[in-house]
């Protein structure tokens, strides 16, 4: 089937030079656009500041695993975003649909964006699901899963992907979150454990004044955990708390955490920082108002570019991590896979770039 | 050709003490161009939702008008099926290259973080390599624009369109390459940046140019299999009305972009400089010199859109990376700026400024009589 189509696609490509035949068949059905993308079927709110969005993904799609996350591309006032979010359906595989919630975060400009204006026939860009939050294969040990907020949803795939294929385990699950009115799932999670012989402990900080994650109050509501597969997944100081408790037990092998929003350090104003070039793996000195281009040449490298003013385009580069400031408007700006350029832009913190 | 290049050296003394042609203090010119960073900044500060759809909407109706125009073609046996598949897919090409290509490829668009609107990615449909446009086109050209020696768009290597640039009896023959230029403009875009009078005087390799003729070599492969073999043959029995349907759509996109091109930097009231003239040039300089350098087209708006805007030329060559949709926006401003500080706003009918441009081909071919340009600033 597939090598009777080469000939085709050769063809297609051909006739549709410069571009590609699906920026054609676009026109027909954006959802048959370049690249991975997927058509949002179904909107399930699940609280005040949730919604689940059920995705039907292209041909592309080679399907994820219960816990895994996708990067999802929306447009955010005329501007291509990128974030992670987990999947939280049962099924995902290649010709599944799947589900991933999305919490709004207080100034999450796309978690808001989504949560107001996501709809029914919304065309998304993906990428393929990655990440190793994964439950391992074969028969499941003792599982402990220590959630909060909306980390909640890799879990949750997990779980439902669980109680769908009948595969037995001993299962804990400690979730945190702030009161009834956001406990994700909560009766769901409620009537799998009932279904399934598993323990759920929601612990609710702000409405029943139930304590945050502590090395005491784990021994006291699950006294084996240290024979137990952990997983977490929750804000940064759980992260931590967790992270510093199994090391200190000397299981941190036993312990798989997941964590999504990099932590940003805020740049004083005008500070530069080290900028790594990534391909020729150099390391230099980036002050905050000397453009990359010319740090790049002071450490030896040759970027291609042209009018060093910034209106030519030709020295873009990838930027990998970290933020640069335009130094024609001052603005800091810049996430990861963003194209720079470096004539005008210097570093803003530490950054990396693909040079 | 490499006469076309150098600079007559009597004119230079001039220059000096002429600088760029403005009643201005140099406090004025700092002034005014703060006064242009500021249209600059509030116009790309306000950079969103529904720019990111016109660029989009245009790319589906280009899209839609080729698909339409080459379907026509494959009934170009007869004739009207002939006439509007020709008209629909010449007008496909002349708003991809224009409208949507150029400005791409400015970055105009990187902005919205799309790959597939990107200026890292574009090839447009045209025989010249993005990329090497890039460098003639958005370095070269926007950068030293007008600059005599420096901005080989001064008659591309092969035309006299200043009286800087010294003359040789080779440019007699002016009015008649000035047509062939027009008729294959796309292939005089695409061996632009070969440079080849460098070539000659050895300021380039030959290594360096053939390498450019071999990625040239490519892209023309295929541009010349899409419209002269593939198309023509699909259509089986009419494979000859769909091929001179192609080759009649390709030479209306090149007469067009290259009437609109040359109104854009040749007619009547547009200066030219020289290397003196941009030595230490700040920015406020270089926005007077994009100004005083670049000339507009007037019109509706199916003008601005059929010319990719460049109906807005001061404006494009002022900010080269906006959003071609906000250069009518812009232009209102910058004319209040220009009135304010008694600067030139050249903004004429096309008729008027293609007719001064034929006319500068046409006088341009003959030896400098009296030097209009002192005239012109005295």
């Amino acid at each position: 089937m597939i090598s009777a189509l080469r000939p085709l696609t050769r063809i297609g490509h051909w006739i549709a030079t410069p571009v590609l035949p699906e920026s054609y068949l676009e026109l027909i059905n954006p959802l048959l656009g370049a690249g991975l993308r997927g058509r949002i079927e179904r909107l399930v709110r699940e609280s005040d500041r949730a919604v689940s969005l059920e995705i039907r993904p292209n041909h592309q799609w080679q399907g994820a695993r219960p816990g895994q996350y996708v990067r999802l591309g929306i447009d955010v006032d005329g501007v291509r975003h990128w974030r992670c979010y987990s999947v939280s359906s049962a099924k995902a595989g290649r010709n599944d649909t799947f589900t991933i919630t999305v919490n709004a975060i207080d100034g999450g400009q796309v978690s808001t964006w989504l949560n107001c204006n996501a709809q029914v026939g919304m065309v998304v860009m993906l990428d393929q699901a990655a990440g190793d939050f994964v439950l391992p294969q074969g028969e499941l040990p003792k599982l402990l899963f220590v959630t909060a907020g909306s980390g909640i949803t890799p879990v949750m795939g997990m779980l439902r992907a669980m109680a769908a294929s009948g595969q037995m385990a001993d299962v804990v699950h400690l979730h945190y979150s702030p009161d009834d009115a956001h406990n994700l799932f909560a009766e769901e999670r409620r009537g799998l454990s009932l279904a399934h012989g598993w323990k759920t402990l929601d612990q609710l900080t702000r409405s029943r004044g139930d304590q945050h994650f502590s090395a005491a109050q784990l021994d006291a509501l699950c006294p084996d955990w240290a024979e137990r597969l952990a997983y977490a997944c929750g804000p940064a100081a759980l992260m931590d708390a967790t992270a510093a408790h199994w090391q200190q037990a000397g299981l941190a092998d036993q312990l798989k955490q997941e964590n999504f929003r990099p932590v940003l350090k805020t740049v004083a104003a005008g500070a530069g920082g080290e900028v790594r070039f990534w391909n020729s793996e150099r390391v230099a000195e980036g002050a905050g108002d000397k453009p990359l281009l010319e740090v790049a040449e002071q450490a030896g490298l040759m970027p291609k570019h042209g009018c060093r003013m910034g209106i030519c385009q030709g020295c873009l580069v990838t930027l990998k991590e970290g933020q640069v400031r335009d130094l024609t408007s001052g603005e800091v700006f810049g996430e990861s896979g963003d194209m720079v350029r470096i004539c005008v832009c210097a570093a803003a913190g530490n950054v990396t770039l693909e040079l | 050709m490499t006469a076309a290049m150098k600079i007559d050296s009597s004119l230079i003394e001039k220059a000096r003490a002429r600088r760029l042609p403005v009643d201005l203090t140099d406090a004025q010119v700092q002034q005014f161009g703060a006064e242009i960073e500021a249209v600059r900044k509030k116009i790309m500060d306000s950079l969103g939702e529904n720019d990111a759809r016109y660029i989009r909407r245009m790319i589906k109706v280009q899209r839609a008008l080729e698909v339409g125009g080459r379907g026509l073609l494959f009934a170009g046996i007869l004739p009207p099926a002939w006439l509007a598949g020709t008209a629909m897919l010449g007008v496909a090409k002349i708003l991809e290259n224009m409208e949507i290509g150029h400005n791409v490829i400015h970055g105009q668009w990187d902005w919205m973080r799309d790959p597939q609107i990107h200026s890292s990615t574009w090839e447009w449909d045209n025989v010249c390599p993005s990329d090497q446009w890039q460098h003639s086109h958005n370095y070269m050209h926007h950068k030293w624009t007008n600059v005599v020696g420096m901005d080989r768009d001064v008659g591309y290597g092969i035309l006299r369109m200043s009286e800087k640039q010294p003359w040789h009896p080779a440019h007699l023959a002016q009015p008649v390459t000035n047509a062939m230029l027009a008729t294959f403009f796309q292939w005089g875009v695409a061996l632009h940046d070969v440079e080849f009078e460098r070539v000659r005087t050895g300021e380039k390799s030959v290594k360096e140019a053939w390498g450019q003729l071999k990625h040239i070599g490519k892209k023309v492969r295929k541009q010349v299999v899409k419209d002269y073999v593939l198309f023509p043959l699909l259509a089986g029995p009419f494979f000859l009305p769909v091929l001179t349907g192609n080759i009649t759509a390709n030479l209306i996109r090149n007469l067009w972009a290259y009437m609109i091109i040359f109104c854009g930097h040749f007619p009547d009231g547009v200066e030219d400089f020289l290397p003196e003239d941009v030595e230490n040039e700040d920015k406020a300089h270089w926005y007077l010199r994009q100004l005083l350098g670049s000339a507009n087209i007037s019109g509706g708006k199916l003008m601005h859109i059929m010319s990719g805007n460049l109906s807005h030329q001061m404006e494009h060559h002022l900010f080269p990376d906006m959003p071609s949709n906000r250069y009518a926006e812009a232009s209102a401003e910058v004319q209040a700026i220009c009135k304010k500080y008694g600067l030139p706003y050249n903004s004429k009918p096309l008729h008027r400024q293609f007719g001064s441009v034929l006319r500068k081909v046409m006088r341009l071919s003959l030896p400098n009589g009296k030097p209009k340009a002192e005239l012109a600033t005295a």
